[in-house]
This record gives C-alpha cells, sequence and structure tokens, in this order.
C-alpha cells in the first residue's frame, strides 16, 4: 500500500537526528547543505522543531544558509496551522529554500489583509499564503435550493477574492488554498450531482477559484489534491477540529508542510530538471548482461513486465512535459543500449535519453558527469533506482541528488517518483514542453573523472549480513541456477547441472560455498558460489574451479567476504595455497582484475586472454570487512 | 508499563516537543508550571503523545485533564 501521508519516499532519520541537528550549530560553514541534508529524512514533529529551533537561531546570528535561497512567508490561516509553520523549515530545506515562517493570528485573514500596520506586512514577507476550509467560507452545509447555493458560492469567492486583492496592495507574491471535500456525504453517490450539497458547492467553488486566483496573481496550493490523495476520511480529524482548530489531522502536517515548500522551491526556480534512470530492474525485470534480451521482463503479456513498462511510461510522460532523462547504469555500454535499440517493447527508446551513462564506474561519479555534460546543477538531479546500497551511496557520496526510496514492488514506482514533487512547477508553456528536446543530442556518453570515496561508512551503514556456507539440499537448486544463468560476474563460466552440483555437495575432497547477502532494506538471498578442488600437482593447494556472483551485489564487498570464508576452509583442511583462473568470455569482462584486485599473484597470462593465479596464505593481510558474518 | 515508567517517557515526549531538555515533571505537575508549555505547545504535547504511545484520546479526555499525573492515569488506560 502507498500511505503519501508518511512521505515514504524519504529515508528513515537516523536515531540522534536531533543532536546531528544541534551540531550543525556548532559548523564553521556549510551550514545550509548540512540542514539540507538532514531535511530529506522524514521528520516527526519533535525532530523538525529542533530542525526549526537550529534553523532560526542561525539566522539570528546572521550565518549564511547558501546554498538554501532565503524565504519569506507569512502564513494567514482560518484555523491552527502552528503545527506548520514549525514543519516548514525543514520542508523548505527539503525544496532548496531557507524559510523564516510567521502566523498571523488564528483566524485573522480579513483583519490582516486590510491592516497595513500588521507585523505580517512589516516581516515584508516574499509570499503570503492565505488558507481556509469550508467551514470558514460557509460551505460547511447543505442548501436545498441550487439558486442559493450558487449565490453561496458566488459569495464565498467574493470573500477570498476581497482578501487577495487586499494583499495585492500590500506584498508581493500571494498564494492561495482551495478546499478539500469533506467525507462525509448527504445523498450518497448523488451528492455530487445535487448543487446544494457540500461536496457540489466546494467543486464549484474550487473550478471559480482557478478562474480568479491568477487574475488576483495568486498561486493555488492544491490542498484539495493531497486530500483526495491521501483520502479525505484520513485527511479530516474531526477531534482536532473540536479541540484546537486544526483544519486538518495532525498527521498531515509533514505533507501539507511539503506541498507548501515545493511551491516555494519552484517560486525561486529550485526545481529539478532531469531524471535519471538505472537499467536493470528499474526499468525492466532482470540483469540484461546476464538475461540477455530474450531473458529480460519488460512489456505487456505479465504483470511484472507490465509495471516496468508503466515505470517507463511514465518517465516518457516526464520527458513530454520537459524533463531531461538520462540513464545510469552499471554495465557495458553496448550491452545497457540493446534493449533501447531492439527490444520491441520498450517505451523507452534511445532517442529519448540525453545521456547514456552505462559503465563500471560508481553512480556518483556518472552523475558528475551527467550534470556537468548537461551543464545543469546536481541539485537539478532526481535518481531512480531500485538498488537500495546504490541508492545509500548516491546519498552519501551526493546529498544535493534527490534520491526515492522505493518499496520492493516496482509497481509502485511511479506513485512514489510523482508524489515526492520533485518535478513541482508554478507554471507551464510550450517552450517548456520542448525543454528536454534541445537536450538530446543521440544519447552521447559523458566523460567520468571517478573519484576515490570513502564507502567505508556507507557499507557499514547498511548493516550487511553475509552467510556463507558449504553446499546443502535446500540450495541445491538455486546454486545449479545461478552457475547456469550468471554471464558476468563469472570467472570461469562452467556450467554445471543439479546432479553435478550434488556430487559436489557429497564430495568430501570438494571445498564449496553458497553466500547470502541481507542488508537493513532487503533480503538478497543468495548470490555467490564458489567451488574449489585440490589441486593436481601441488599437495598443499586447492584449485578454484568457480566463482560467481549477483550483479545485485556489486561494490559491496562480497567478493572479500567470500575469500575470508574460502581461506578459512582451506586453511581448516590443512592447506596453504590457492589457485585461481580467469577465463574470458564476452561478457565477464568486468571480473577480469578480480584476482588482482583480492590480493592473488598472476603467475600466467594465455595467448586467449586467459589468467592464472596464486595466493599464499600466509600473505594475507587481515581486512575490516563491513558484514556481520554467519553461517556453518 | 508502570506509571513511572509512563511519567519517564511522558518526560522524554515533553522536553521533544517542547525542545527543552532539562524539564523535569513530576505527577502533580501542572502544564501551566512548565516553561514553555503554552496553549499552542499544548497542541504538540498531545499529539506528540498520541504519535509516541501510538494511542488517540477522545475528545472528553483532553478537555478534562488537570496534571501530568492524570495524563499519566490516561495514558495507561490506553495501552
Amino acid at each position: 500500500m502507498f500511505a503519501p501521508l508518511k512521505m515514504p519516499w524519504l529515508t528513515e532519520p537516523p536515531a540522534d537526528f536531533r543532536a546531528r541537528v544541534k551540531r550543525v550549530a556548532d559548523l564553521e560553514n556549510g551550514h545550509g547543505s548540512a540542514l539540507a541534508q538532514l531535511a530529506t529524512h522524514r521528520l516527526n514533529s519533535a525532530q523538525a522543531l529542533s530542525f526549526t529551533n537550529v534553523q532560526q537561531n542561525l539566522v539570528k546570528r546572521g550565518i549564511s544558509l547558501a546554498p538554501l535561497s532565503p524565504f519569506r512567508l507569512a502564513l494567514l490561516s482560518s484555523g491552527t496551522v502552528d503545527a506548520v509553520a514549525t514543519a516548514l523549515p525543514a520542508a523548505g530545506a527539503r525544496h532548496g529554500v531557507a524559510l523564516e515562517v510567521v502566523v498571523a493570528e488564528f483566524d485573522q485573514i480579513i483583519q490582516t489583509a486590510f491592516d497595513d500596520s500588521s507585523e505580517i506586512f512589516a516581516k515584508r514577507p516574499d509570499a503570503v499564503l492565505v488558507h481556509f476550509d469550508h467551514r470558514w467560507l460557509g460551505l460547511d452545509r447543505f442548501e436545498p435550493s441550487a439558486d442559493a447555493a450558487r449565490e453561496r458560492v458566488d459569495h464565498a469567492i467574493d470573500r477570498v477574492v476581497t482578501v487577495l486583492r487586499a494583499l495585492a496592495d500590500r506584498t508581493g507574491q500571494i498564494i492561495v488554498s482551495n478546499l478539500a471535500v469533506p467525507p462525509e456525504s448527504l445523498f450518497g453517490g448523488l451528492d455530487a450531482s445535487v448543487a446544494g450539497t457540500r461536496k457540489a458547492q466546494i467543486a464549484a467553488f474550487n473550478l471559480l477559484l482557478r478562474v480568479m486566483a491568477p487574475e488576483c496573481g495568486a498561486l493555488v496550493l492544491d490542498i484539495a489534491a493531497a486530500a483526495e490523495q491521501v483520502g479525505t476520511a484520513t485527511w479530516f480529524d474531526p477531534v482536532v477540529w473540536g479541540l484546537y482548530k486544526m483544519p486538518f489531522a495532525a498527521e498531515c502536517v509533514p505533507l501539507v508542510a511539503d506541498l507548501i515548500a515545493r511551491q516555494l522551491g519552484a517560486l525561486r526556480g529550485r526545481v529539478r530538471k532531469c531524471l535519471v534512470l538505472d537499467c536493470d530492474n528499474t526499468l525492466w525485470g532482470g540483469v540484461i548482461g546476464d538475461d540477455g534480451l530474450a531473458g529480460i521482463n519488460i512489456g505487456p503479456g505479465n504483470a511484472e513486465g507490465e509495471s516496468f513498462l508503466a515505470v517507463q511510461q511514465m518517465a516518457l510522460e516526464m520527458k513530454r512535459r520537459g524533463v531531461i532523462l538520462a540513464i545510469c547504469s552499471k554495465n557495458y555500454d553496448e550491452i545497457a543500449r540493446g534493449p533501447f535499440l531492439e527490444h520491441p517493447d520498450m517505451a523507452l527508446r534511445e532517442s529519448d535519453i540525453a545521456v547514456f551513462q552505462a559503465n563500471w564506474a560508481d553512480k556518483p561519479s556518472n552523475l558528475e558527469a551527467i550534470a556537468a555534460s548537461l551543464d545543469i546543477g546536481l541539485d537539478a538531479l532526481v535518481f531512480l533506482d531500485d538498488n537500495s546500497a546504490e541508492r545509500a551511496q548516491v546519498r552519501a557520496a551526493l546529498p544535493m541528488v534527490a534520491v526515492p526510496e522505493l518499496p520492493a514492488d516496482p509497481a509502485y514506482y511511479p506513485l512514489y517518483l510523482t508524489s515526492a514533487g520533485y518535478f513541482e512547477a508554478v507554471a507551464y508553456s510550450q517552450e517548456d514542453a520542448t525543454r528536454a528536446d534541445s537536450y538530446l543530442s543521440n544519447a552521447r556518453r559523458a566523460e567520468v573523472k571517478q573519484q576515490v570515496r570513502d564507502l567505508g561508512e556507507y557499507l557499514r551503514a547498511l548493516e550487511m549480513t553475509l552467510d556463507v556456507r558449504a553446499f546443502d539440499e535446500p540450495g541445491r537448486a538455486r546454486i545449479a541456477q545461478l552457475i547456469n544463468k550468471s554471464n558476468q560476474f563469472n570467472l570461469t563460466t562452467r556450467r554445471y547441472t543439479e546432479a553435478d552440483v550434488r556430487s559436489f555437495e557429497r564430495d568430501p575432497a570438494a571445498l564449496t560455498l553458497q553466500a547470502r547477502l541481507q542488508d537493513k532494506f532487503s533480503d538478497f538471498g543468495m548470490i555467490g558460489v564458489v567451488i574449489a578442488r585440490p589441486h593436481d600437482s601441488d599437495p598443499e593447494a586447492y584449485d578454484i574451479d568457480t566463482w560467481l556472483m549477483s550483479c545485485r551485489v556489486l561494490g559491496r564487498r562480497v567478493e572479500e567476504g567470500m575469500l575470508e570464508a574460502l581461506v578459512t576452509q582451506v586453511r581448516n583442511a590443512g592447506r596453504r595455497r590457492l589457485y585461481a583462473h580467469y577465463l574470458p568470455t564476452d561478457k565477464n569482462r568486468m571480473v577480469r582484475e578480480m584476482f588482482d584486485t583480492l590480493g592473488f599473484e598472476l603467475i600466467a597470462e594465455q595467448k586467449n586472454g586467459g589468467r592464472s593465479y596464486r595466493l599464499n596464505l600466509d600473505d594475507i593481510a587481515p581486512r575490516q570487512l563491513p558484514f556481520a558474518t554467519k553461517g556453518a | 508499563m508502570s506509571d513511572d515508567e509512563i511519567l519517564a517517557k511522558l518526560t522524554e515526549i515533553i522536553r521533544d516537543q517542547l525542545d527543552e531538555d532539562d524539564i523535569v515533571l513530576n505527577m502533580s505537575t501542572l502544564a501551566s508550571s512548565v516553561e514553555g508549555w503554552d496553549s499552542l505547545a499544548h497542541v504538540r504535547v498531545m499529539i506528540g503523545v498520541e504519535e509516541a504511545f501510538g494511542i488517540r484520546f477522545q475528545t472528553s479526555e483532553i478537555t478534562s485533564l488537570k496534571n501530568v499525573g492524570e495524563l499519566v492515569a490516561l495514558v495507561r488506560t490506553k495501552l
């Protein structure tokens, strides 16, 4: 289920969030960036309050919050919205603005709007938000006569327009909320057809407001759409209305603050311009390098393929409104381009992509290359990737890139991406629609300047558990499947049947490993297989027959963890050396140097590109690995 | 949960909601005697208590509260 109130596209805050936000006050510089980074989390009311207090103190001390853009907002409401004011600075930092909020007295909209000496105007706000609900406008009751109902709606619009005109004379940008429809009905399904119901009156009001607001120079804050997406029975809470005159449920506060902040960010031009997409398991099901064109899951005919198609169609729609599309995938360029060029069921084509980055460099480096080649800021990028570790790495290295959290099921990806407000706009024109095309240059590749990044902290934060054990019966089928399916991270590409796997399992001379990986986001299941046999001529050694891994766990040091487990087994068997081989295929270039990286000594190179290695166990330096390990 | 444990957790919540780490509460504390616990903060506190304990109060329960001890007792009936 997708629950927009919980803003599931945001990450959980760290447990010590309040301590972290307080430490921002002690920084020498970079306060604005630090606040923006902390604001990428989903905050509860107490965390938002700490954030607000720290930010206010920094402003009082005259400290710049750049790169956040300063913004003073005045809030006029018919209800109690102080909780929203408290949540707004964090929401603002999430959308590029450093907000100072001043709240007019409760239910003093008209008095404030006409009062030149009001402290609201003295603060010279950059924008004034006028917020009210149906109760303030008298649209909270049934009117049996259709004519009288129309009159009542006209009267409500007049009242609002009067306020907007008064504000227009006294201040800059005005934002006005529209109305959510309360969940109670009078005629049931007929409500919308009877002019005098609340539902019909509010619908008529909202339509008129869409016409009148621009005439008064005001933007509309679409509370109605938000309440509809959340569900009006959840949105309205009669208890907090009765007790505190809060116009919506307390749970709505963070989302309302975020909606307002999106609009203010858009007013300041702080909007995202480019959607960067991962490929495997984001745009199609499966791994193109392993499964091939025929094996990936995309397109009509089955539920999973259709949900990936929906992700592509959403990306295409975004492109049609002017969002630039780019690809960032750990793959060989020609392999990743294959589906875009040749797969009949793909909605996205190579010509839709402005920058196509498929290589084995880390994703932060590629995102930097994409931004540089489009000549836009990193803060204009949104990055969609199914892989939680890649997301965490990008967030750690490039906190200014928006990276939505995603659930396991790709069917939800479009909802997550479109609900986060990354591409909020305050206006739309034909030029906007064609902007994406102006960036297209035949899916070019950008030059990657790869940096050495400290990945240790982000890997530790994943709380990974690596479970390595010898082959056994429960693992047998999956082991055989991996042996026959893995192409890219496969050192020798030897294929064995399930019966062969059973023989290894029962052969006391063979060393076998099956590795499973879990992290705090997901359980990857079995992701690695190793088979070693006693060496033919060196009685103190084993020879690695098979070593393969799933590409889903690249960059997590799993190969080092597997080596460690293998070395333990070799030692337990009373031997001291390991021999290994890289046998080249047209798909496994990425692991050509794996044994070098793991500290093996290259002892021979064959004409066909094959490489042979040896490792003396006594020469191994101990490693600090980012896993909890278990296994038998 | 014992009353002492509820009081300890309430103290944490109220410290968080008032962003004031040295507040000390006992059963007879009145909101009006705690600095910063005004009517606006009271809304935050009550909503924060609901959020932290995962409970919901009824209108009449909230309007009849006299002191922290009564809030502890009310929370106890909801757990």
